[in-house]
């Protein structure tokens, strides 16, 4: 009893509150995407927000069932979790009929429940039983290896169900590993890897004023080369090395620009990618004879970079039209506003005649009329913006800010390591949701169909972000209890 | 266990988060605050402007006969990317066409300048009222096909194409001048049609409704909260009469020129002929512009309204002006004499009259049509110095007159394309002859000849002022618009600066010339007729004119015919004025009339030789 009474003191009610407002904000966002000037019923459990009131009804129920669950049992229940979820994932490939292409929605009665959007607090759950384990570290290579294989399974599984886009939302957990020790150059490489992609796509072809040189190519070249640069001046602090580079790095592609410029022009970016490869072997050389891990790494970031222009480049031009022509209207290489851009476009338009108040609750015609196309689901910003213009956009963005900086501050004062890694699990989550759907509705993402969480409809996706918050909510509220 | 050592991170991870959230909130910015595009590009998407076209006014004759009127009519229209799963056969046999035609209006519609497959196309225009419902029945069949009613322009006989006028597609020029037009609007282009356009055409309505990506119409915005209502356009009753114009008409065949009739009290227009004429029905629906090619060629001219484009020599007509101007200048008076040596003779100029009594005063010089006698009288008139200290003087004290009168100036009849005929002035002759003239050098202005011309409008119009004793009404063919009321200055009364004695002078003596004049022939035992006639010289065929008004008291008609190169003025002028003033004043022609309308509608002159 008295154990009951300190964990509902405990519960945290400003994350309950966040929640509460986001739930309730998107459901009227819902009421606008799917507000039919025909049919104007709110309530029928004929429309979708008829519906998106009972998800969120029974999301409320579902929260307080969570709540009564003890974290004892997810200590000792994860890995069953995770391996009946994986099991689910395995079975929906195979029974789950075609929806749009989709094989991962499992029909139950008038119902479908996609087990994708379950998995992620089971491999949550199951990460945090794993590293909060006596003697893990992510330093450990059979350890790393294994939390790789707990994210990347399940991830091979939905990419089968072909989810593409809630597979990569799995991605969101190296930030969870980086929180947890790993070491920042591997994000650093991830982000590195985008800007190469975004740079050599998009300029690929452009060449550079009076040169017969890519822009895209020389630069990434070049990016790769201050990148190496910057990483051995960083983790090896070895001078000899950093002037080497720098001289003759720097020195050789300015002789190079110049002669190419003055005398004779000419491509010159297979001597840069040459001198890369020469930082490489180098910086290889040095790794075993100093027997340092850490000039390997970099000998084999040089090499990875100086390599993925070449490698990314033929892929892309072998990519299916459409799959090429999405990427190429994401980089703005193509305009396209009927066909691969229309979505974007369309979005865009939507929330740019929003202004500055919008135009009203069930007042945005764009959104209405259906313009945008998966409006209710993924595009539900675009009702945010339309209908209630910059001030509502920014009091989501802002709502959303405050939600994921108190799950991290939840997180953070966990007193185990499972609680922690599984706080942050749900951050990164959270985080990812929020970067890549509003980003792709701002046309500043790609488009990749993952959900708002809270907003977007659907019951599947809101019961999983609940479940997903509640388990730490109910963590959290234990923190204060002695560990029995 | 608590971590320490990376505890640092979770800035990092806020961080990211803070980042995330500005960046989106700047670019919110830019979508939402800095580019007004956005909003004007959602509403071309979501509102649908349906135009609602008003009725147009119908016309009526003087009498409520209709004489133009709207005619439903049905396009089919066609919304190319919709065209799914069309049985060809069917449809070609629904609308009776044959396969290749269907291919061939198909090609023809991706072809056009400004095709997109996502708006309506024309398929087939003006389908008829049977083919429209049989295809009507079967339209849910075929996907992308649909029906759009409008209405085309009817003219229910074939008379008074000029005044009528008829209507085209608005060109980008009217569209420029006038945002009430959209493309593929129609406009007034001629005649009454062209002139009361805006009262005619109403105002249009429009439905704002809410379309959704599809192009699918998802019902009135607002509820209709913003639609308008079509105003229909006022129908008007015209001045015409139809058996008057009918009759004019008739008259004129295979005869160049116009005839003119006006109410004198009302100035309303009880005819207005100008032959050659055409049927109005040609210009009806699709035909017109092909029709109106073949017209633009005919070297006589049918489209050109000659009533009152046509800038003529009045001849003798004028000559009830002159006296009028002499007689209140006190020049003449009543019974001043002027002598006639078969002519004016001054020195070597010599204007030539034929043969009757001489000297004579004003009546007899009018019932004769004597040339000499105004002749003199101008060339006393202008040699005044008495009165005016220059000829200059004088000729603008003339010049007064006659623009008093109605000429030199356009009317201002309710008609587009109306001609102001020509008076020369003081400056006209300065210029012409070097500041070195004097009446006789001018002479022939007296008798309607030289450099005065005035349209048939003009010379009807005088007609009416004498019938009037003074004044006259702007002439006018609308006599009323249903719910609104004519222009002001369609109903101003111009009061000429002669004293009415001096119009019942005139009227004596054309009423002398009737009894026993020029035009005797007009003569009848109904009622008392004026009339003068015209012989107005002509490179070739002398011009045979008439202006005339009956009765004498309480007139009701004033007319003026003019036949090129018709001769005397007796020859068809007063026999052709005549057979109108009968047929309005007792509402038909008697048998012996009725002959003499078929001789003369008979008689063709023959334009070749010119």
């Amino acid at each position: 009893m008295q154990e009951q009474k300190s964990i509902f003191l405990s519960i945290d009610w400003i994350t309950i509150t966040l929640y509460v407002v986001l739930i309730i904000w998107g459901w009227f966002s819902v009421c606008g995407a799917c507000y039919d000037f025909s049919h104007p019923d709110l309530f029928s459990w004929q429309t979708n927000s008829g519906k998106q009131l009972v998800w969120g009804g029974t999301s409320l129920a579902l929260a307080t069932a969570l709540m009564l669950i003890e974290k004892k049992f997810y200590d000792t229940a994860a890995y069953i979790i995770y391996a009946g979820m994986i099991l689910l994932l395995i079975v929906t490939i195979f029974i789950a009929p075609d929806t749009k292409g989709s094989h991962s929605w499992i029909p139950i009665g008038s119902v479908k429940l996609q087990p994708a959007e379950f998995a992620k607090f089971a491999v949550a759950l199951a990460l945090g039983k794993f590293m909060g384990e006596y003697g893990f570290s992510l330093n450990n290579t059979k350890n790393f290896a294994v939390v790789m294989g707990m994210i990347v399974f399940p991830m091979l599984l939905i990419v089968a169900q072909k989810e593409t886009g809630t597979a990569l939302v799995y991605l969101a957990f190296f930030l969870v590993l980086y929180r947890e020790g790993m070491t920042g150059s591997l994000l650093f490489t991830g982000f590195a890897t985008v800007v190469y992609f975004v740079v050599g796509m998009r300029y690929s072809e452009n060449p550079m004023a009076y040169l017969p040189v890519s822009i895209g190519e020389f630069t990434v070249l070049l990016l790769a080369m201050i990148f190496t640069i910057g990483m051995t001046w960083i983790y090896c602090k070895d001078i000899f090395t950093l002037k080497l580079m720098t001289i003759s790095g720097f020195g050789v592609t300015i002789l190079l620009l110049l002669f190419s410029f003055f005398v004779i022009p000419f491509n010159f970016c297979p001597i840069m990618l040459g001198i890369n490869i020469l930082f490489a072997c180098y910086l290889a050389g040095l790794a075993l004879y100093h027997r340092s891990h850490k000039y390997a790494l970099i000998a084999l970031f040089c090499a990875f970079s100086s390599g993925f222009f070449y490698i990314c480049n033929p892929i892309f031009q072998h990519l299916d039209n459409h799959q090429r022509t999405r990427i190429e209207v994401l980089l703005g290489m193509k305009d396209d506003p009927k066909g691969a851009g229309y979505n974007v476009n369309q979005a865009k338009i939507a929330i740019g005649s929003g202004e500055l108040t919008g135009k009203g609750f069930l007042k945005g015609t764009q959104t209405k009329l259906k313009y945008v196309p998966e409006q209710h689901t993924d595009f539900i910003f675009c009702t945010v913006g339309e209908e209630e213009g910059f001030i509502g956009s920014v009091g989501v963005l802002l709502v959303y800010l405050l939600f994921i900086w108190r799950l991290i501050a939840l997180s953070e004062r966990q007193p185990d390591t499972m609680g922690r890694v599984y706080g942050y699990c749900v951050v990164s989550i959270f985080l990812f949701h929020l970067f890549i759907n509003v980003g792709m509705v701002l046309g500043l993402t790609p488009v990749i169909g993952i959900p708002l969480p809270f907003f977007s409809y659907g019951g599947s996706s809101l019961w999983g972000f609940t479940i997903l918050l509640f388990i730490l909510l109910r963590m959290d509220a234990e923190r204060n209890l002695k560990n029995s | 266990m608590k971590d320490h050592q990376y505890e640092g991170r979770k800035f990092v991870i806020g961080g990211i988060a803070l980042a995330i959230v500005v960046a989106y909130i700047i670019r919110l910015a830019f979508l939402q605050l800095m580019s007004g595009d956005y909003t004007a590009h959602a509403e071309s998407n979501a509102f649908l402007n349906n135009v609602v076209f008003p009725a147009r006014g119908v016309m009526y004759d003087r009498n409520g006969e209709l004489l133009v009127y709207n005619q439903p009519a049905y396009d089919i229209m066609v919304v190319m990317r919709e065209v799914n799963g069309l049985d060809t056969l069917d449809f070609c046999k629904t609308l009776g066409i044959t396969r290749e035609e269907f291919d061939q209006r198909m090609k023809t519609i991706k072809n056009g300048k400004n095709y997109s497959s996502y708006t309506q196309q024309i398929f087939m225009g003006q389908v008829s009222a049977k083919e429209y419902s049989v295809f009507q029945e079967k339209l849910f069949r075929f996907r992308g096909f649909n029906i759009r009613e409008r209405t085309i322009r009817r003219y229910a006989y074939s008379n008074a194409p000029h005044v009528l006028g008829d209507m085209a597609e608005a060109s980008p020029k009217d569209i420029e001048n006038d945002p009430y037009y959209d493309p593929g609007d129609y406009i007034g282009k001629q005649g009454v049609e062209r002139s009361y356009e805006k009262e005619l055409r109403g105002e249009k309505g429009v439905q704002v409704l809410l379309r959704d990506a599809h192009g699918r119409v998802q019902g009135h915005y607002r509820n209709g909260a913003f639609d308008r209502k079509p105003i229909p356009g006022k129908n008007l009753t015209l001045s015409i009469d139809l058996k008057l114009q009918q009759l004019g008409e008739r008259l004129m065949e295979g005869k160049m020129g116009a005839i003119v009739a006006i109410e004198p009290k009302t100035g309303e227009v009880l005819a207005m002929v100008s032959a050659p004429t055409y049927d109005a029905r040609l210009m009806e629906g699709k035909e017109r512009g092909k029709k109106m090619i073949e017209m633009q060629k005919d070297p006589l001219k049918p489209m050109y309204n000659r009533a009152i484009q046509g800038t003529y020599p009045p001849g003798s007509t004028f000559k009830t002006s002159q006296a009028l101007t002499f007689l209140q200048e006190g020049i003449i008076t009543g019974s001043t004499l002027y002598p006639c040596s078969r002519g004016f003779r001054f020195g070597r100029l010599k204007v030539g009259c034929h043969g009757h009594g001489a000297p004579l005063p004003l009546e007899p010089a009018i019932s004769t049509s004597c040339n000499g006698y105004f002749c003199w009288g101008l060339y006393y008139m202008l040699g005044n110095r008495k009165k005016y200290k220059t000829v200059q003087e004088a000729m603008t004290t003339w010049k007064n007159y006659m623009v008093d009168m109605g000429f030199g100036y356009k009317l201002g009849i309710d008609m587009p394309s109306e001609s102001r005929g020509m008076i020369p002035n003081a400056d006209f002759y300065d210029k012409r002859y070097k500041n070195s003239w004097s009446g006789l050098t001018i002479i022939s202005i007296a008798i309607g000849q030289g450099e005065v011309t005035l349209t048939p409008l003009q010379i009807a119009n005088l007609g009416a002022t004498i019938a009037n004793r003074g004044y006259y009404i702007t002439p006018h063919v609308v006599k009323k618009i249903e719910g609104g009321h004519l222009a002001d200055s369609l109903l101003q009364k111009h009061k000429v600066n002669v004293d009415p004695k001096y119009y019942e002078m005139v009227v004596s003596g054309m009423r002398r010339s009737v009894m026993g004049g020029t035009c005797h022939s007009a003569n009848n035992s109904w009622y008392e007729v004026c009339g003068k006639t015209g012989t107005a010289q002509n490179k070739g065929h002398d011009h045979s004119v008439f202006m005339g008004f009956a009765p004498r008291e309480n007139p009701q008609i004033a007319i003026a015919v003019y036949v090129e190169n018709g001769g005397w003025g007796a020859t068809y002028g007063v026999p052709i004025g005549a057979l109108m003033m009968e047929q309005y004043i007792r509402g038909e022609l008697s048998p012996a009339s009725e002959a003499k309308a078929q001789k003369i509608q008979e008689r063709h002159i023959s334009y070749s030789a010119r």
